[in-house]
């Protein structure tokens, strides 16, 4: 069984279809890439497979449990976390708190806990606070901790970004365009980056602009283009596929 | 300065000394300044109180609540209905008080579900429709059935008392003769305390860190797997449950209270303690909420200096309060928009420049050296 099931999903906006009976499959341990021209719906497929959006139509099921049309951060639970396009850290809290975030989910203290602050209440806190040590040492920022998110230069905050989604334990991350905006030896660092993600465990879906990082990292790549799924296959294959250059490049007829 | 430096080193010391002066402090402002004096410290606490309490629901969740003072009069009523003449109960004030506090709490719930999807501007304006509807039915609910006795207010509400000692009369202790002031003083100090125990736990907590990420970026805080309506449900329970304490407190104190002392300019009071301060720090909401309850008594003396010297009162004080009040959040907007004691986060998010600019300074003197 995939790992992510998206089966025909469809969003309409008003009379505007963003997506139209996309379907993919994201294999256990993959790399896998998700590109096109700007507008095709990426952005909006990533929306509706984590909970932002409903789903107008079709089904995503995670490990087989369905995920669509459900609150965010059950989408979180279930092990599927993300980052966003335009960043979207905690920009007031220091970088190891915007990590610790990221293990609210995977932690228990309520209100009598947060004030009697019990053994085990103190005993998750430390547990809480090394998983975020280690994460923030995992992305390269084990110096930055205490700095404010907000304050940190723009590729460490892409990265931050990375480590407080993983803080969630996810099973699938998907990055929402991680090296937009980094010069070329940033990209290729990045590129190692994710190699060494999915090394560690991690399935990773990425939506990419990037059409070369795409190609080299990834181990399948789907194509949408106007909210529908043009083709997918190996970066090979992909690029070499008619329907893919007509879309890039515009077509002669 | 030398003895902050000693003391910081000391800081067991430094805990016995704040703790000898907090015990002192009604009787030397009582000798010092007038009896009256020592019933502005109580209400000064109960401002503490207040203002430890909304901090919780604005400072920490960033959510505006422009009615806050809706659940100090729900804690006062309850606290009212259930030990006064008004409906003939005399429940205990160990019963009553938490009864109070979990009404207020509950409110807070009922106040929060609707105003879910809100945020800012808008959710400030339901608030503060909130608290009006609560101050205009305690206004009203006189008839047919006389519940809160409508404008006239509730009164001979029972003090606070434990077994025959009742914390409303004057007790001679080891020879000193101890009135209700400094009585009341001493139980809203363990209160003030108790809140401030538990704010503190709170704010650093897996709790209080679910807040801060909502305050910061609600939609990034979900995507993180944070429960949005629960966490933010959970702060309006939190400092409506600390507002309804202290209406109790206050109705007890008072022995009478009405729909009065309600208002919207309570809740826009209670708020500038805390912007004043320093939002979301607890010493600096302290020392707001203590400014802002003595300040405006002090100003009362400018009336009588008023008459020394022009032999009339050219200006009523209560006018200069408000004039006072509006040129000091100005002021305070444009020279200090962290408050006066913030925490030192929040210093730095708001002089981020200074510092990278002494940093450049700081490189630029090395290349010059």
């Amino acid at each position: 069984m995939a790992l992510l099931e998206v089966d025909r999903v469809g969003k309409r906006f008003g009379g505007l279809a963003a997506l139209d009976e996309v379907s993919l499959k994201v294999e256990q341990g993959e790399i896998y890439g998700l590109i096109g021209p700007n507008g095709a719906g990426k952005t909006t497929l990533f929306n509706c497979m984590t909970g932002l959006y409903g789903v107008s139509g079709g089904a995503v099921r995670l490990d087989g449990r369905a995920v669509h049309n459900r609150a965010p951060h059950e989408v979180v639970r279930q092990g599927f976390a993300r980052t966003f396009q335009n960043i979207r850290l905690f920009p007031n809290m220091s970088a190891l708190e915007n990590v610790m975030v990221g293990r609210h989910v995977r932690s228990r203290a309520g209100v009598l806990g947060a004030v009697l602050r019990g053994a085990r209440t103190r005993a998750e806190e430390a547990a809480i606070r090394q998983r975020a040590q280690e994460l923030l040492h995992f992305v390269g920022l084990e110096r930055k901790g205490r700095a404010l998110a907000g304050h940190l230069a723009y590729g460490e905050q892409r990265r931050l970004e990375i480590a407080r989604a993983l803080a969630t334990e996810p099973k699938l991350l998907a990055l929402d365009e991680p090296v937009a905006g980094m010069n070329p030896s940033e990209r290729r660092q990045m590129a190692e980056f994710f190699l060494k993600l999915r090394d560690s465990g991690v399935t990773l879906l990425l939506i990419e602009h990037d059409v070369k990082l795409v190609m080299g990292v990834c181990d399948r790549v789907a194509v949408l283009d106007y909210g529908r799924k043009i083709a997918e296959g190996t970066p090979d294959a992909v690029q070499r596929d008619p329907a893919v250059i007509a879309a890039y490049l515009g077509s002669e007829t | 300065m030398p003895i902050v430096n000693y003391l910081r080193a000391r800081p067991r010391l430094a805990l016995v000394l704040v703790a000898v002066l907090l015990a002192a402090l009604p009787f030397l402002v009582g000798a010092g300044l007038g009896k009256s004096w020592v019933r502005v410290l109580d209400f000064a606490l109960l401002y503490v109180m207040l203002a430890l309490g909304l901090n919780i629901v604005v400072g920490y969740a960033g959510l505006l609540d422009l009615g806050y003072v809706a659940f100090y009069a729900l804690g006062a009523y309850l606290y009212a209905w259930l030990a006064s003449p008004h409906f003939g109960l005399h429940l205990p004030f160990w019963a009553v008080l938490p009864l109070g506090a979990l009404l207020a709490g509950v409110f807070g719930v009922l106040l929060g579900a609707p105003t879910l999807r809100l945020r800012g501007d808008y959710l400030a304006i339901v608030t503060l429709g909130f608290g009006e509807i609560i101050r205009i039915f305690m206004n009203n609910l006189n008839a047919p059935v006389n519940i809160t006795n409508g404008p006239q207010g509730m009164n001979l509400i029972d003090p606070i008392a434990l077994g025959g000692f009742a914390l409303s009369k004057t007790h001679q202790i080891f020879g000193f003769s101890v009135s209700n002031a400094h009585l009341y003083y001493y139980l809203f100090l363990a209160f003030v305390l108790l809140v401030m125990f538990v704010a503190l736990r709170l704010q650093d907590s897996r709790i209080g860190r679910a807040w801060a990420a909502i305050r910061e970026d609600e939609l990034a805080a979900s995507a993180m797997g944070i429960d949005t309506r629960n966490v933010k449900l959970l702060a309006f329970a939190m400092g409506a449950t600390f507002g309804g304490l202290a209406g109790g407190l206050f109705a007890a104190f008072q022995g009478f209270i009405s729909p009065e002392s309600f208002g919207l300019m309570e809740s826009i009071m209670i708020l500038c303690m805390i912007v004043l301060g320093g939002m979301g720090h607890i010493p600096g909401v302290i020392l707001g909420a203590v400014l802002l309850t003595v300040l405006p008594e002090a100003l009362r003396y400018v009336g009588d200096l008023q008459r020394a010297v022009l032999g009339h009162v050219a200006v009523d004080p209560a006018d200069l309060r408000m004039l006072l009040f509006g040129c000091a959040l100005i002021l305070m907007m444009l020279y200090r928009p962290e408050g006066l004691w913030p925490s030192r986060q929040r210093k730095r998010e708001l002089h981020a420049e200074d510092e990278v600019a002494a940093h450049e300074s700081a490189s630029l003197y090395d290349a010059r050296g």
